[in-house]
């Protein structure tokens, strides 16, 4: 008995170490441990030995049992490891290989400046109006002291719509989105604080004037707001807008039919070397118009000059774009150019806030 | 408005130097356009002496000169006839910048001379038009000094923008005079004495207009001057002429420019003997015609003041005069005239005839009508200085409009507009010296303009003449008080969603484009444009002349741009306006989006496809997604609008009036009409048609209820019409039922593949559907499954005829 015992030991141990793979691992188990395997082939005869020898027998045999299947397993979980470096091995993926195609969109450079002055603008207490781009005189002229006659309308340069009939005055294109604050005024009690992002129309096409061009509005009305709210307001804006807390600015008297006092503001920039920079050197551009409501548009619009007033302002949102991001040509915003569109466009994650940041 | 810093110190004594001049001239609103150190940039040109002028060897029309510099002695081949031994001439070294043509001088032989620089005329200099010959200076000349000094060259011209309000800077002293109130100076004491009349004027002068336009001349002033001797203005007056850029004519012309430039005040000269019998103002016949002193003939159109003789129109009042009655050489005697004419009668005159002149310009501005009278004295003055003669008595018609007006300027209110507290001594103070005068009256000042401040209308003006000359620096820059402690949102939900659609868009991977609101006709027609009123009256290109209908086109032309430089794939967006008809609700806000090409680029991984009519309608109803919309709720219907493949494309649709969007493949002969090809495929979304979003008390989300059973996915591929639309099949298995037995429901529906060809028969399609139920109550058995599978069966068959594939 323990000689075959001894025998079946060796040589299983032998051919566990020799299996190649699971399967002829499995075989040898079978053929050892299974029912008709060897090793329970002969625990089938302990039952013709005598009890002392029997049971002696019946240990070593147990023992060999336990050995064997503990050989097999090891042996087992090595052909496993072995086969799945094998596995892996033949899996290898070039992964300098470029990532399937994944397209990200972008934000137009209006789209993005008009967030951002909302954020700006929305954190003085500004709300945003809008109107129609197509407007009859009365709100885009006349309501804003401009007369037919005035001089200051042929600086306008306005669009006219065909089809008019006689006697009435032809529909025009937005010269400004001033139109905005009359609908806003005679609609809306004060205090009234808005901002109007819009379409703009001029007839007028060349380096730095495109016909079709967007500005911002602002209006002020309450009973207290005055030029010094008009500087703060707009100090502010520029500061925050240029990200320059030190921006150099000034306000020089201007004339405008719908304000007065009226004011133009400039920014403090340097030309040298032919670069322009914001925020630093002796020069000064200019930026937006501003002033505080002229009386008769506040009567225009049935609020009573003697009891409200307020201030107002307009601003190019190409241009201070241009300033901001340094966009040298204007007519490139509307040509819809992909390679501009990606390279000065902003990713749609780019929303603008005081709190998160204006800007990157 | 030009002028020189010379010309400004005749009305202005200061001793600021030029940098002050020009800073405080942009402080108080008469910004700064320019300054112009001329003596600077000639100050490489100097006095050379011509020593020796000997004719060239080898060309007839050429001289070989010798000039002292004052340093050394140059040899220069000139060509010009008054080059000669002895002469002063404007030198220039070799290395020089000539103005006029930008060029670098250059040393050089010359048909075989040496020249080492060049003797310079004054078209060369950029100093007039004078060709004939080299600039001759005086013989007292420095040589070797620059020579801008020599010739009064080196006053600085300072160029500043005229607001349209200030007509009274439109002559150098209503400048001195503001700038006087602002402290730079003191503005020159100045009275022009009246000349007696020697005799009556031969010419009289009538009006003749109706009596409702009257006011297109309320007052005109003439006189005779005779014996007058015309010819060229004296230096200074040529050089003031010339240092703005005027050519200086004769003594006469010039006289009227410089009257007209020093203090504001137009004038014309007529030749007296060109006159036929007297003058009558009134308005033009239709058909007249004038011969202008530009040299074009006008034919009038009725309704122009003008100045006419017995033979016609001499002149058209305030705009230009006629060459007829021009001042000449030979002319002796004038008749001069200063006159009121309607701003906005000359305006219009001025613009249909597109007439620029600096009368125009000053008219339609408004004058000072209080100054007629005063401008002709000057002008009679300066014309007997210059040309002698004897002048008539005036002859005044009319009579000048009464400018005297006052307003009442509360003092608090300079504080309350102005934000910035102006003593009221100094307030007074500025208003004196800008010629207002102020009465103390019941707690305020009666203020009244002067006669040249036509544009001062009212209180608030006074404020802004009192803050734009104490200094809108020293208004102290006061934040916005807030109303609430934290800031309310700045935009209505409509404009929020017009936001969120341009980040969703670009978050699906387009690139948001921005274009014109116009296009050209022809690419409007394709897309529905047909109303007339949409076209533009003065477009400014034929291919920018109707609003557009929609943006597709834009997009389309952009994509085709795109392709052109090499770059066939775009996905383009824009969300902006289109047009119906004129009237605000005409306008709708669109999002409209555009992808051309394959959907993406040659991939090791991934193949490409062309872009298809399913891809715009993924990208809408993602977009419609992020909107908020429960995009089960909405039909697609086809097929889209014309410009769309009526096969290829749809509508989208929340209830039955509604459409939201419309999508699908382009037409392929709207794309040929807009020169490109295809593949193209968009959407536009009309975002003002989306229902607003509730307004809700809550902002807590429902409760999720999420089961703890095992949900189950079972296939079923049904035959059916190929006509049928999967929609149909997808709306019927979910209308299978609610509750499909132990509280499952149907929780997903895919389809999986779509199937026509072998085994299938002809005219028929398979559809293979995946359908995902969610038990709630326990986990499903077989029979339960069963159940539900034979309802979902039934349901699509009943709908739309389908039978399970065997």
């Amino acid at each position: 008995m323990n000689e075959q015992v001894e025998r079946i030991r060796e040589e299983a141990a032998h051919a566990i170490a020799a299996a190649a793979s699971p399967a002829a691992l499995e075989a040898l188990r079978v053929s050892t441990l299974g029912k008709k395997g060897q090793v329970t082939e002969l625990m089938k005869t302990l039952g013709t030995l005598p009890p002392d020898a029997r049971k002696n027998a019946g240990a070593e045999l147990n023992r060999l049992k336990d050995e064997l299947a503990a050989a097999i397993e090891m042996r087992a979980a090595a052909l496993a490891g072995a086969e799945l470096d094998a596995r892996l091995a033949a899996e290898r993926l070039d992964v300098t290989l470029p990532p399937r195609p994944h397209a990200d969109g972008r934000i137009h450079p209006i789209s993005q400046t008009i967030d951002e002055m909302v954020a700006i603008f929305g954190e003085m207490g500004f709300v945003v109006a809008e109107g129609p781009d197509i407007e009859d005189d009365f709100h885009n002229f006349t309501a804003l002291n401009l007369p037919p006659e005035h001089p200051a309308r042929q600086s306008h340069d306005t669009f006219y719509l065909a089809g008019a009939e006689a006697d009435i005055a032809p529909k025009l294109l937005r010269t400004h989105t001033s139109p905005v604050q009359i609908r806003t005024m005679m609609t809306e009690k004060p205090p009234i604080r808005i901002v109007v992002p819009g379409r703009t129309y001029r007839c007028d096409y060349d380096a730095t004037h495109s016909p079709n061009f967007h500005q911002i509005e602002g209006l002020v009305i309450d009973r207290t707001s005055h030029m010094g709210h008009l500087k703060g307001c707009l100090i502010e804006f520029a500061r925050a807008y240029f990200d320059i807390p030190e921006l150099p600015v000034r306000f020089r008297p201007s004339y405008f039919p719908f304000t007065e006092p009226s004011a133009e503001m400039d920014i403090g920039c340097s030309r040298a070397g032919g670069e322009l920079r914001i925020g630093a050197g002796g020069d000064w551009l200019e930026i937006l118009g501003c002033g505080m409501v002229h009386p008769k548009v506040l009567a225009n619009c049935g609020i009573d000059p003697n009891e409200y007033q307020g201030f107002a302002f307009g601003m190019g949102i190409e241009r201070v774009t241009m300033l901001k991001y340094g966009i040298p040509d204007l007519r490139t915003f509307y040509e819809a150019d992909l390679r501009w569109l990606r390279h000065y466009g902003f990713l749609s994650i780019d929303t603008p806030s005081l709190t998160g940041g204006l800007s990157r | 408005m030009k002028f020189t810093l010379g010309w400004l110190k005749t009305h202005l004594d200061t001793e600021a130097p030029l940098g002050a001049v020009v800073d405080k001239l942009t402080a108080i609103g008469l910004e700064l356009e320019g300054v112009e150190d001329r003596a600077a940039r000639l100050a490489p040109f100097i006095v050379g002496h011509v020593v020796e002028a000997k004719p060239h060897p080898d060309a007839d029309r050429l001289r070989v000169c010798i000039v002292d510099t004052g340093k050394d002695k140059v040899q220069v081949v000139c060509g010009a006839p008054n080059a000669r031994a002895g002469m002063k001439g404007v030198f220039a070294a070799a290395g020089t910048t000539i103005p006029a043509t930008g060029t670098v001088l250059k040393s050089g032989a010359i048909r075989g001379q040496m020249s080492n620089g060049m003797l310079c005329s004054a078209r060369e200099m950029g100093l007039g038009d004078d060709h004939d010959g080299i600039i001759d200076l005086p013989a007292d000349a420095p040589v070797g000094r620059p020579f801008a000094p020599v010739l009064g060259l080196d006053d600085p011209v300072i160029d500043v923008a005229v607001t349209p309000n200030r007509a009274d800077c439109l002559g150098v002293r209503g400048i001195a005079r503001d700038l006087a109130a602002a402290g730079l100076g003191t503005l020159t004491p100045r009275a022009v004495e009246p000349v007696p009349g020697k005799f009556e004027s031969q010419i009289g002068v009538r009006f003749d207009f109706a009596p409702d336009i009257e006011n297109a001349c309320p007052l005109f002033v003439g006189r005779v001057i005779r014996g007058v001797k015309n010819g060229p203005s004296p230096k200074w007056l040529r050089d003031r002429l010339t240092a703005i850029g005027l050519r200086p004519i004769s003594a006469l012309v010039d006289v009227t420019n410089f009257i007209t430039l020093d203090i504001n005040r137009p004038l014309h000269v007529f030749d007296a003997s060109t006159v036929a019998g007297s003058l009558v103002l009134r308005l033009a016949q239709p058909g007249e015609t004038l011969l202008a002193l530009n040299g074009k003939e006008y034919t009038l159109e009725g309704g122009e003041t003008v100045i006419a003789d017995d033979d016609g129109v001499l002149s058209l009042g305030g705009v230009i005069g006629g060459e007829s009655s021009g001042c000449t050489e030979k002319t002796t005697d004038v008749f001069v005239e200063a006159a009121l004419f309607d701003p906005v009668r000359t305006a219009t005159t001025g613009r249909g005839h597109q007439i620029l002149s600096d009368a125009r310009y000053r008219f339609e501005r408004g004058l000072d009508p209080a100054a007629v009278i005063e401008g002709m004295e000057a002008a009679t003055r300066l014309i007997q200085e210059l040309c002698g003669g004897e002048a008539s008595a005036l002859v005044v018609t009319g009579k000048a409009p009464d400018w005297r007006r006052s307003y009442a300027l509360r003092p608090e209110r300079i504080h309350a507009l102005g934000g910035v507290d102006v003593p009221l001594a100094d307030a007074i103070d500025i208003l004196g010296k800008l010629g207002f005068t102020a009465a103390h009256e019941n707690g305020a000042l009666a203020v009244t303009p002067p006669s040249w401040r036509g544009d001062v209308q009212g209180e608030a003006d006074l404020i802004e003449e009192i803050v734009r000359i104490w200094g809108y620096d020293r208004i102290p820059a006061i934040p916005m008080p807030r109303e609430t402690a934290l800031s309310r949102p700045a935009i209505t939900p409509a404009q929020r969603r017009a936001r969120d659609a341009r980040r969703a868009l670009a978050g699906l991977g387009l690139v948001e484009a921005v274009t014109f609101s116009f296009m050209a006709k022809r690419h409007a027609s394709l897309f529905g444009w047909s109303d007339p009123r949409l076209a533009l009256a003065n477009p400014i290109s034929a291919e920018l002349d109707v609003m557009r209908p929609s943006i597709l086109p834009n997009l389309i032309a952009a994509a085709q741009r795109s392709a052109d430089r090499g770059f066939p794939d775009a996905g383009l967006f824009e969300v902006g306006p289109a047009f119906a008809d004129d009237t605000p609700a005409g306008q709708s806000l669109v999002a409209c989006a555009l992808r051309v090409g394959q959907n993406g680029p040659r991939h090791w991984g991934a193949d490409p496809r062309p872009v298809d009519a399913l891809d715009a309608k993924g990208d809408a109803l993602a977009l419609l997604a992020a909107l908020g919309l429960n995009i089960e709720n909405l039909q697609v219907e086809t097929p889209g609008p014309a410009w769309y493949h009526p096969g290829r494309s749809g509508v989208i649709r929340l209830g039955p009036k509604t459409v939201l969007a419309q999508f699908g493949e382009i037409h392929p002969r709207v794309l040929a009409g807009l020169d490109t090809k295809g593949p193209a495929t968009g959407f536009e979304l009309f975002l003002d048609r989306l229902p607003a979003p509730k307004a809700k008390a809550s902002k807590a989300r429902s409760l999720l209820k999420p089961s703890p059973f095992q949900p189950v996915e079972r296939d079923f591929a049904f035959v059916l019409d190929a006509a049928v639309p999967a929609d149909q099949v997808i709306r019927a298995v979910r209308s299978a039922g609610k509750d499909m037995g132990a509280g499952a429901q149907i929780a997903a529906v895919s389809v999986f593949d779509v199937y026509q060809g072998k085994g299938v028969p002809e005219g028929k399609k398979s559809l293979a559907i995946s359908v995902r139920l969610q038990p709630t109550g326990r986990t499903l058995t077989d029979a339960d499954i069963d159940l539900a599978g034979q309802k979902i069966v039934a349901a699509v068959a009943k709908a739309t005829g389908a039978s399970l594939r065997s």
